[in-house]
This record gives C-alpha cells, structure tokens and sequence, in this order.
C-alpha cells in the first residue's frame, strides 16, 4: 500500500538515479606511460620509438641466414614459401603493363616500417625475439640487398628514418574515402 | 565474350530443336523476346512495385528474367512458367526408421546435421605444418542463405596464427596523445552499456581472383568467400576514448592485436570516434577465437584488415604508422607507377550465390536467382540482375532488413530455358554509387591493384546447366 511517505522516498530513489546516469561509466585503470613500455612496440615512419642498438648488414647476414633465410630464401629472393614473399628486387616493376612485384627495395615507403615489422612479428616462429642490434643488423642487411645502404652503413635510431627508399613517392590518396 | 553472350540468348530464343527447350518454353520465349528490352529504373523502397510492372511470372529482362512480383504475391503461374519438375507421380511414402525408435540425447553445444558435413570453410593445405594458421579460410556462401554468417563458417585471415587467449589475462591498453593512459580488463569492458549492430566484414583482398587476365574455374567461396556477415556486440569505442581525454593534436588510431605477429594498423580518429565498436560477441556470444576473441575492434564498413583481431592496443598519434599492411600490402598499385594508400571504404558491391559453379541446374524451369549486396559506404538501394550478359537487367526483390554497411539477400525469379545464359548481379547503394563492370573497373585503376576488388561478377550457364566463371 503507498502512502505518501514511500511515494517521496520513491521520488528521492529516481532522483539519485539519474544524477548517477548523468555521469558516465569509467571502468579504465590508470596506468603510467612507463608502465605501458614494453607493449608499445609501434615505430612512426619519423622514427619514434625506435630503440638504442645498431647494426650494419655485413653484421646482418648471419642472422638473415638462421633466422629469416628458410622462408625467404637466399639473398631474400626466392622464397620458399609462397606467403613469405620475396625481399628483394623487383625494382622497376611497377612501370605500367609490368606485373608488379612488391618487395621492400622495390614498394616499401619507409624504412622504419622494415625494422617495426621484424620487431613485432618475425622471426616467424619466435616473434619479438631478436634483440634491438640484432633488428638494426638485419634490416641493413635486407636494405644492402636491395642496394639502398652500404654493406658497413650504421643504421640506429638517428640513421634508419633517412634511408631513402626508391619507392618513397609511389603512393597517393584514395579519393573516395568517407569525410 | 560479351558479344557472343549477349545474343546467345535470343539465338537460343530460335532454337526449336534444342532437347533443353520443351513446347511451353519456346511460347514464353517469343514473350521473352518482345520484352527483353524493358528495363526497370524504378527503385524506392524494397519490396514496393510500381504498377506498371508487368504480371507475375512475365519476364522483365532478357533471356527468362520474371518480374520480382513472384516473391511479393507468391503468384506463380505454374502453366505459364512450366516450373514443375515432373508430372510422374511420386514415389509411395514409408515410415523412416528414425521415426521407430528414439533419437538422441541432449549436447552442451550444438552442431550442424551430420548431413552437412560438406557445408565448411575451405583453405589451402599450409606451405609447412610450421605455418599453419597463415593465409585465410573462405566461407562457403554459395551453401548458405540469408544475411548472418554463422560464427563457425565465418571467413578468416591471419598473418601469424590464431592465438589461444586467457581472458583474464588479456589487457586493452588506450595511450599516446591522452590525457589519461588506461588499461581495461576485459571485466570491466563487460560493464560499459553495450551496442549491437549487424555489419559485414571483407576482406580486402576478397574477389581478387577476377583481376587475372582470363576467367579462373573457380566457384563462390574461391572467388568471394572473404566474406562474412555477424551481429556484433560490444562497447563504442568513443566512449573509451572519451574516458581517456584525446588531445587535441590527435588524428590517428594505430590499433594492434595480441597474435604472434601483433597485426597492426592505423585508423582515422574520425572514424574510431564514429561507429567503431570494441566487440566483445558474435552472434549473441564470445568473439570467436578465429574472429578475435576475447576482444576484436569492428569498422563498419572498412575494410577487413583494418577491424584489427585480438585487439590489445590502441595508440593515439599525430600521424599513421605506416605498417607493413597499410604500406606493403593494402595499396592499391593504379595504371601508372603510384598506387592508392588508405583505402578504407569497401565499396558497393554484389555477386550472385546461386546459381553458381558446383550447384547445376537441373533442367529448364523456374529457378530463383540469390545473392548478396553491400556497400561500405551505406545501405543498399536496389539490386539489378542480368541472365543476358548485362544486356538487359531487371531489379531483384530485397530481403529485409536493410541495413548500412550490411549485406542484403537479394532475389530474383529466372525461367531457365534450356540455352546458354550468362547470369549477372549489379548493386547500387544509397549515395548513388553504382557498381562498375569489369571494364570500368579496369579503366579506372588497371588490374594490377589486387585489393579492393567489387566489379560485377558473372557466372555463365551452359546448356546441360553447369555454371562457370566467366568474364562477360
């Protein structure tokens, strides 16, 4: 039976209820940039994040050849695996009427992309885990295969964002993408 | 091709002596004749008919194409269709053994009919039991109907495996330009206010079998089954976001899995802050593992790719990564040298899932065409189909619902007449954008570009029913 009394703590309930609805949910945790570092793997085509090390691909092969060379090939081109693709050559394929074969000398814009697709998900069988000189030496060695840095280049931090990359202005927007 | 095609039918028309062509057909097709060339740009809502369509079971189209009223008013004409498949009477009935004893029991998840152990993904054998799990598996949607995917048959790419994911240790992480770094359990994403939405998902590299130079003998799930279609449920991602204060100097997303290869791409902020969902179910339950579990993010309608799996990270920055898949791998190389970079939008496409290669006809009659349509852009409008080669066309019903950035069954109502037939689907969406020929696709951008392919798609059908790949 209502009497007035329930009636007013009925009103009173609702009206808590909506000043708490007024405030959304936060249900995130804070956590300290520090405390985020070893899962922020991303690196920007300026070169933040890349880690301390280097490498130079005289360095590089070694690892090319234990670690990357079963799927890839010898020298990157001729892969044995189909998915893995070829490393290099290919340059000049993208000329109209060729069939264009995409590897990093020949299409890949950046640099930092090479060292940043290594880092998170090569070796294949056991990503993440060559260390920072390791990753430096092996993108050398890629990039010396393709003739874009010398076999004694020192790629660090300061080096690997101004590798030039031949096919550095082969791309351009879609046109149609939403406002 | 085309040429051939496109008079074959009226030559078939003429072809008296054709075994494939019974009496009553060769009277509907001097109709088809007089009508092929009616042509139906009237389009408003689905399932509405102008009245001057013509009656049910008439042709509307060229070599046999009816109008959709038949699956309006259920007003087959069986006379004048000839749809029956025998006049000899059927076989006496005997009672199943199923029916004698009883069957049985209950499971704790249930499974399809032993009946339909054929009704799977399809995938290349892996280059070497080391890489199993790379590459993609193709959804059979020439065996199924309707709008959702089942969970189980929904397609799936992944670069390095599918990771076997402790919920209660998995960790999404939003950083870079915030005001406030968080990390979410999945308890506690569980706790937002939830939203559900039907959308598709495509692959980028789906139908791209049709750039190669000639036809391939391939069939539905090998040509298009990179394609997929939930109910997904989760928490907007902007409402994240907002909780961790984006700076102003944001403009990207780069969001990344928790697979061995921590796939990872960048998204335009705009988009993240507009209907991209964090999902955390499938078809009113977990995220499949395959699919993402425990949690994948969903861009309606961009691009397969991009609606990263297995999502742990979110980073907001000033500018995109660059990634290997958003450099490498989805761009699109044009005629000349350059090539196409963010192609997010899947745009407005169709194909027809039955008829289709593997799935013969059985004789001349009636036979309904379906398949489906969907555009990244927005909603479907109207569906046109050809069993002329793109000669004539004539709109198909639509199946509602009709969602944005869902696929649409479409259904049109064919009279087989025995002759060689090349049967096409055209889809226009709601911003106006029309679904291009193999032609105008190619002369807009070449065939080299591999990834977003949506040109129309054709099967051709030859006189003992079979269909093939063809381009046309």
């Amino acid at each position: 039976m209502f009497t007035l009394k329930s009636i007013a703590v009925c009103i009173s309930t609702l009206t808590i209820a909506s000043a708490a609805l007024a405030q959304a949910p936060q249900f995130g945790q804070p956590i300290a940039p520090a405390d985020i570092a070893a899962w922020d793997i991303s690196i920007g085509p300026d070169g933040v994040g890349l880690p301390p090390g280097r490498g130079t691909a005289i360095e590089g092969e070694a690892i090319y050849v234990a670690s990357c060379q079963a799927c890839h090939g010898e020298k990157g081109t001729r892969p044995n695996d189909a998915l893995a693709g070829a490393l290099v050559g290919g340059m000049g394929t993208l000329a109209p009427d060729k069939i264009p074969m995409k590897t990093v000398g020949s299409f890949w814009p950046y640099a930092t992309t090479l060292f940043d697709y290594v880092r998170r998900a090569m070796p294949f069988q056991e990503s993440k885990s060559l260390t920072a000189d390791e990753l430096y030496a092996v993108s050398a060695y890629i990039l010396n295969l393709n003739g874009i840095v010398g076999s004694n280049d020192v790629l660090d931090a300061q080096s690997l964002p101004k590798v030039r990359m031949p096919n550095r202005n082969g791309f351009i927007p879609f046109p149609r993408n939403p406002k | 091709m085309a040429a051939g095609n496109a008079v074959g039918g009226h030559r078939t028309l003429n072809k008296t002596d054709s075994p494939f062509v019974p009496v009553s057909h060769r009277a509907l097709a001097v109709r088809t004749g007089t009508r092929n060339a009616y042509f139906d740009r009237n389009e408003g809502a689905p399932l509405m008919v102008r009245k001057t369509h013509p009656e049910p079971g008439y042709p509307t189209a060229g070599n046999g194409i009816l109008s959709r009223r038949i699956f309006l008013e259920g007003a087959l004409v069986v006379g004048a269709t000839g749809a029956g498949l025998s006049c000899a009477s059927a076989e006496p009935l005997a009672v199943q053994p199923w029916m004698k004893v009883p069957g049985p029991g209950f499971a704790g998840y249930g499974q399809p009919s032993l009946f339909e152990s054929k009704v799977v993904k399809v995938f290349p054998p892996p280059p070497s039991p080391a890489t199993q799990g790379v590459g993609a598996s193709r959804t059979p949607l020439h065996l199924l109907e309707g709008m959702i995917t089942p969970s189980g048959l929904h397609f799936e790419r992944s670069h390095s495996g599918i990771p076997d994911i402790d919920p209660d240790q998995h960790r999404l992480v939003i950083h870079g330009l915030v005001k406030r770094p968080l990390v979410f359990t999945l308890e506690a994403l569980s706790r937002y206010p939830m939203q559900s939405r039907i959308a598709f998902i495509e692959c980028a590299g789906n139908s791209q079998a049709l750039n190669a130079p000639q036809a391939q003998p391939l069939n539905v799930s090998a040509i298009h089954g990179l394609l997929g279609c939930s109910e997904w449920t989760g928490v907007r991602l902007s409402t994240l976001l907002d909780e961790a204060g984006v700076e102003p100097e944001a403009r990207w997303v780069i969001a990344e899995g928790a697979d061995a290869a921590a796939m990872s791409r960048s998204i335009p902020l705009a988009k993240a802050m507009d209907d991209a969902l964090v999902c955390l179910y499938q078809n009113g339950e977990r995220v499949r593992p395959s699919n993402g579990y425990p949690v994948r993010l969903l861009l309606p309608g961009f691009e397969g790719n991009m609606n990263v799996k297995w999502l742990r990270r979110l980073k907001l920055t000033a500018g995109p990564a660059m990634t290997k898949d958003e450099t490498s791998k989805y761009t699109i190389v044009l005629k000349d040298e350059k090539a196409w970079q963010f192609v997010f939008p899947i745009e407005v496409k169709s194909f027809i899932t039955r008829p289709s290669p593997g799935l013969a006809l059985t004789g001349p009659g009636f036979y309904e065409i379906s398949g489906l349509a969907w555009s990244g852009n927005g909603s479907i409008r109207q569906v046109e189909v050809s069993a002329d080669g793109g000669r004539s066309w004539a709109p198909a019903a639509l199946q509602g619902p009709i969602l944005p950035k869902a696929p649409v069954r479409f259904r049109a109502a064919w009279q087989w007449n025995g002759g060689p037939a090349v049967l096409q689907s055209r889809a226009t969406d709601d911003t106006g954008m029309v679904q291009p020929t193999r032609a105008q696709f190619a002369a807009e951008r070449g065939l080299r570009g591999v990834y977003h392919y949506n040109a129309v798609a054709s099967w051709r059908i030859d006189e003992m029913g079979e269909a093939s790949n063809v381009y046309a």
